[in-house]
């Protein structure tokens, strides 16, 4: 079974046996991130250009450090710094990138769609390293490597996902790839902060309160209030949300005595996490970035012989 | 419809197993400072084989590992979808090592020059050398076994299969038409 797709976009688009290769592939890799020589020569010659419409440094640093790895050449753009400020299109940008013959461009922007766009319009390759509200396949795989090596499988796992649904790519990606992979996920988060008919996406259960979700959970993923954008106008305050949906050691006791507590960064420390918890033996939050390095340099490797989805 | 020729039956293969284990012992005056290294898939399992019958002459263990060379081949812009990549695992240091690379068959080389420089970015081992199962000829690299099980002249056109059980034990090697 080989990967077919030229461009990495959405895990809606993903079969279980795609999603499948991308983890085992990352698996594998990981012994690459351990050596005193990380460095492999499969990408030699390929140029990778990580495209940032948005801030991110963790992201971006991972799918650089991913390309180097495997001996790609990474160039980052971000937009701050680029003809974006001057009024350029994403499609005219597009062309003028496309103009130096880059292999891959991974890129983040604010507008959920905007990497379909892109693909359409690019010879090269396109990974989607987040897009507006829509999907975050990155972290999603990362996310599923890290449950996968703790418990050695995805099916039959109930995953607890709290915070902000409605505007959390990396809910949206993680919804999409659990349930493909046979998981059960468990919503919980302020009615305002919840997107209604959230149910139809998959095996997915919406719960009233964040007990419900988190009771006998064998992961608890806490997503980040997005102080920079929502957060102020859907919540009363920080300390009623931290109240009801913040994990505290009394709430993660009622997960199961194994679970993981998960984080996709940066962490707000005392509104969705307490600081203890953020610390704690079950926290699986550093273990999801290292996965990050090896899940983007199987996706940066798999793209490389894909063809254009009709 | 293809046509198979029985080159190495199972009493075959662990004769040439263990008279490949004889001269490794006999080339590098026993196992001191000696790891195998098998080059997946069939390569691990013939590896794993010699060692034992190594240990069973010796009666020291001699450690194993397996590196995958998926990540280093040369050929990669030739296939349209990428390989499937496996796991190198080497549970030792190979600096100093004198290490003894294992693989099933000997084709064009290309194979055993991708697992070299898969070991070199692990560690400076002393020394490698190759042994097979079955030198097939065609190299294109200058490349040459220092064990082999059997030599088969082959056409670029035949295949060289060696099969394994369900426990990856060799049970024959064949020739396909």
């Amino acid at each position: 079974m080989g990967f077919r797709h030229k461009d990495i976009i959405a895990l809606k688009d993903l079969t279980k046996e795609e999603i499948e290769l991308l983890l085992d592939t990352a698996d594998n890799l990981s012994e690459i991130n351990q050596r005193d020589i990380k460095k492999v020569p499969t990408l030699r010659g390929k140029t990778v250009i990580n495209l940032f419409y948005e801030a991110s440094t963790r992201t971006r640093t991972s799918f650089e450090i991913a390309a180097k790895r495997l001996s790609a050449d990474a160039v980052n753009i971000t937009a701050s710094t680029s003809s974006v400020v001057k009024g350029e299109t994403l499609s005219d940008t597009a062309a003028n990138i496309l103009a130096m013959k880059p292999d891959i461009i991974v890129m983040r922007h604010s507008v959920s769609g905007a990497h379909e766009y892109l693909a359409k319009r690019v010879s090269c390759s396109v990974i989607n390293a987040g897009d507006g509200a829509h999907e975050h396949p990155s972290q999603g795989l990362l996310d599923m490597l890290t449950m996968r090596q703790k418990f050695g499988k995805l099916a039959g796992l109930k995953v607890a996902i709290v915070g902000d649904i409605t505007h959390s790519r990396v809910a949206r990606s993680n919804i999409y790839g659990l349930t493909t992979m046979g998981a059960q996920v468990f919503l919980a988060g302020p009615p305002t902060m919840m997107p209604p008919g959230v149910e139809r996406l998959g095996n997915v259960t919406v719960c009233k309160d964040m007990r419900e979700a988190v009771d006998q959970a064998d992961v608890v993923m806490m997503l980040r209030i997005q102080l920079e954008r929502q957060g102020k106008t859907l919540l009363p305050s920080m300390r009623e949300y931290s109240r009801y949906f913040g994990l505290n050691p009394a709430v993660l006791a009622l997960a199961k005595k194994d679970a993981i507590v998960m984080h996709p960064g940066p962490i707000n420390r005392g509104v969705e996490l307490a600081s203890s918890v953020a610390d704690c033996d079950q926290s699986a939050i550093l273990k999801q970035v290292e996965n990050g390095v090896a899940v983007r340099m199987a996706m940066l490797y798999h793209v490389c012989g894909g063809e254009p989805v009709e | 419809m293809a046509e198979n020729t029985v080159i190495l039956d199972g009493t075959g293969v662990k004769r040439a197993l263990t008279r490949i284990a004889h001269e490794v012992l006999e080339k590098n005056k026993g196992v001191e400072g000696l790891v195998l290294v098998g080059i997946r898939t069939g390569g691990v399992h013939l590896a794993q084989e010699l060692g034992t019958r190594l240990s069973e002459i010796e009666g020291v263990e001699v450690p194993v590992g397996a590196v995958d060379i998926t990540m280093y081949r040369d050929d990669i812009k030739g296939h349209h979808e990428h390989l499937p990549v496996g796991k190198t695992e080497l549970p030792f240091s190979v600096e100093g090592k004198k290490v003894v690379l294992v693989d099933d068959v000997l084709f064009t080389g290309r194979t055993i020059r991708a697992a070299m420089d898969a070991i070199f970015d692990q560690g400076r081992p002393s020394c490698i050398q190759l042994a097979v199962l079955v030198d097939r000829g065609h190299r294109d690299l200058p490349i040459r076994a220092d064990f082999v099980g059997r030599n088969v002249p082959t056409s670029r056109s035949e295949n060289i299969m060696v099969a394994f059980d369900a426990d990856n034990k060799p049970t024959e090697v064949i020739l396909q038409k």
